[in-house]
């Protein structure tokens, strides 16, 4: 297999301090062969984008915890697609209510792993969905 | 606490029963090939005498309320009065927020805790850029002290204890707090509570941070040193390992880092120029309920005994109030689990079970929703009904420390003590807590442990009911608390109306002498108070604290 490794962007968005979550997906991806970048704390979503056009990567994961992804999920995907990036696979997490998913859905995230969720089961669905 | 010729006949006939025990499991093996506490420390099979034959109860225990306060820093304990029944609220506006705390009131709480929302916590003004989506969500948007006003409207704060989860900005709310007070007509002096204060923290878990961490640490001591003259009631800090451990830390790492940080303040004060018996007295902490109950409660107990006698032994402490560890504590948030989200109120209500038999001052119990939302009001009510049924019906706070002497117990607390003491000493050979931080030693080790507990959950070695064990499919949901979008609009108008109204000139000239304040030397918190009095916002204090001290950026390291 000489197929390059995925690379993946691990974004925080919005003022949430509650990474936990975030350093554990990219220490499991990376586990599973992925190239990652961990973007830190504070993102605003043009800084998230900048980075995932920069970086080159194939996925975007965005971490909130604080409720404020309804507001911060939807302008990556804007402004990506606006940018070029029409390929970037954007996934989300954190504590979001199972009703705000259809939503975030429509604007293109294209799922959502909530508390709980294995992190094998993120590994497998970025190898499904990746281009 | 036996005899010694006693523990060895003892230690002869404990090897014979093991052999015994042996041959029976060769026929019926145990559970486990090996037991652990989560956070990794062996469990024997069974605690004799023999584990804790070379404690001295005099020496390591203690009588309630008296060095090294093993058993608890006071001599009734609940005999006496019950911890304060805390829950942390605040969410919206300050006008909603203000009907919460009235609610609770009225259920019997008996002291509040307030949540600020995140641009309130990082020195934003609710109509900054930053601030998009985040006003009102976890928490109250305070912007000026005409918030503040709201938000206690209605209760009086020379009878309410209330605690204010606040950090880098603590000393511009608690400023607030006494500017409200003043304007109720009640002394600082007579103002009883804690705000959070724990920038280190910050940097190593929550993420909170404005400033450096040297910059920071003036405004600590400098709240310290003016809370010591004018409100001495206060409790200037509270030193949390909560955020460490909700940061995957082991139950040893939150002692240590806590303990550590706690160090770190106290050195700081005295090169500020306080002595010790001056300021210690005031500090208090803030520790997780998580899982594994008995390593909880062992966990409190070690704190408590090891804090004593860092004050006493290391700083020279007389006053037994500084040698005191008292803490809040509230239950494990990230064990809250999304899945079959009622099992939560029994995962709470073991917690809260563990920090009172561990000797807990004040108490919060999570929400069994808190995985999916902000809590219902529902179920808040169900979260303090747990530690009222604690309280009063299940007869644990008739005695003083009832699991001391326990041999599990005695020896579970001196492990844990034994684990953190040895952290401690690699973070003194480091330089202290904040050159750990630095050069993030404490995160890299709380990262590690965080990703092993993942791990084991996923291996299935750590069972989490509901989610790799005992599993369902799930149709219905709680209802949720959903907030209001129009919110952060309602708020920005309002800041939009105190800009106009208020005196701008003396609004400037007062965050002009702010910044020559912070240039210099002077003690900052009275023109703080003097810059809140004449309603200038929190981002406009903060904004001019930004451009003296510089911003915080923290590496990346996963």
């Amino acid at each position: 297999m000489a197929d390059r490794p995925i690379r993946a962007l691990v974004a925080k968005v919005g003022l949430d301090g509650h990474d936990r979550g975030a350093k554990v997906i990219a220490r499991a991806l990376r586990d599973a062969g992925m190239e990652v970048i961990y973007t830190g704390l504070r993102q605003t979503p043009e800084q998230v984008v900048e980075a995932a056009l920069q970086e080159d990567v194939q996925v975007v994961g965005l971490s909130s915890l604080s409720g404020a992804h309804m507001q911060l999920f939807p302008p990556v995907v804007e402004l990506l697609r606006a940018k070029g990036g029409y390929d970037i696979l954007v996934i989300g997490g954190g504590v979001i209510p199972e009703e705000d998913i259809p939503y975030l859905k429509e604007a293109g995230i294209t799922e959502i792993f909530g508390p709980g969720t294995p992190t094998t089961r993120i590994v497998e669905y970025i190898r499904e969905h990746v281009s | 606490m036996f005899d010694r010729d006693y523990v060895q006949q003892l230690e002869q006939k404990q090897a014979e029963w093991e052999q015994r025990v042996a041959k029976e499991i060769e026929k019926r093996p145990e559970r486990k090939k090996e037991f652990t506490t989560d956070s990794g420390i062996g469990i024997e099979r069974a605690y004799t005498p023999v584990n804790i034959g070379a404690k001295d109860y005099e020496r390591d225990l203690g009588f309630p309320g008296e060095y090294p306060f093993t058993r608890g820093v006071q001599s009734t304990m609940y005999r006496g009065r019950l911890w304060t029944m805390r829950q942390y609220a605040g969410f919206g506006t300050a006008e909603e927020t203000n009907q919460r705390f009235k609610y609770l009131l009225e259920q019997g709480q008996t002291g509040l805790s307030v949540a600020f929302d995140l641009p309130t916590q990082i020195g934003y003004d609710s109509d900054h850029p930053l601030a998009r989506g985040e006003v009102g969500r976890v928490g109250v948007a305070i912007n000026s002290l005409e918030d503040m006003e709201i938000l206690f409207d209605g209760i009086p704060l020379d009878r309410v204890s209330t605690s204010m989860t606040i950090n880098a900005p603590a000393a511009v709310l608690l400023a607030m707090y006494i500017a409200v007070a003043e304007k109720q007509g009640v002394p600082a002096d007579k103002l009883d509570g804690t705000i959070q204060n724990d920038i280190l923290k910050e940097y190593v878990a929550r993420g909170t941070y404005i400033f450096p961490p040297r910059t920071s640490m003036r405004l600590v001591t400098d709240i310290f040193a003016y809370c010591a003259k004018n409100v001495p009631k206060w409790n200037t800090i509270s030193i949390s390992g909560y955020h460490i451990r909700e940061a995957g830390s082991t139950a040893a790492q939150e002692i240590a880092f806590t303990l550590a940080d706690g160090i770190a303040y106290v050195e700081a004060a005295r090169e500020a120029g306080l002595e010790v018996d001056e300021f210690a007295p005031r500090l208090s902490f803030f520790f997780n309920a998580h899982v594994n109950f008995f390593e909880e409660v062992a966990k409190f107990r070690a704190a408590r005994r090891l804090w004593a006698r860092i004050m006493k032994e290391r700083f020279g402490a007389k006053n037994p109030r500084s040698q005191m560890l008292r803490f809040h504590t509230q239950t494990a948030g990230c064990s809250l689990t999304a899945q079959q989200p009622e099992v939560n109120i029994m995962r709470v209500a073991f917690q809260a079970l563990s920090a009172v038999l561990g000797g807990t001052q004040s108490l919060h119990t999570n929400s069994f929703d808190e995985a999916l939302a902000l809590p219902s009001e529902n179920a808040v009510r169900i979260a303090l009904r747990t530690q009222q049924v604690i309280g009063y019906e299940i007869g644990v706070t008739d005695t003083v420390d009832p699991l001391g002497g326990s041999y599990f117990i005695e020896a579970l607390t001196d492990a844990l003590e034994t684990e953190a003491q040895e952290y401690l000493e690699r973070i003194d050979a480091t330089g202290g807590a904040v050159k750990s931080i630095e050069l993030g030693f404490m995160q890299q080790e709380i990262q590690e442990s965080a990703y092993r507990y993942q791990k084991a959950i996923e291996s299935g070695e750590k069972m989490v009911i509901g989610v790799n064990k005992f599993q369902m499919q799930e149709d219905t949901r709680p209802a949720l608390l959903r907030l209001d979008p129009a919110i952060a609009e309602r708020q920005v108008e309002r800041l939009a109306r105190l800009r106009e109204k208020r005196d701008a000139g003396r609004v400037a000239a007062v965050l002009q002498r702010l910044r020559e304040a912070a240039v210099g030397t002077d003690p900052l918190m009275p023109v703080i108070l003097e810059a809140v009095r004449a309603y200038a916002t929190l981002g406009e204090i903060c904004g001019v604290l930004r451009e003296v001290f510089g911003e915080y950026k923290a590496e990346q390291v996963v």
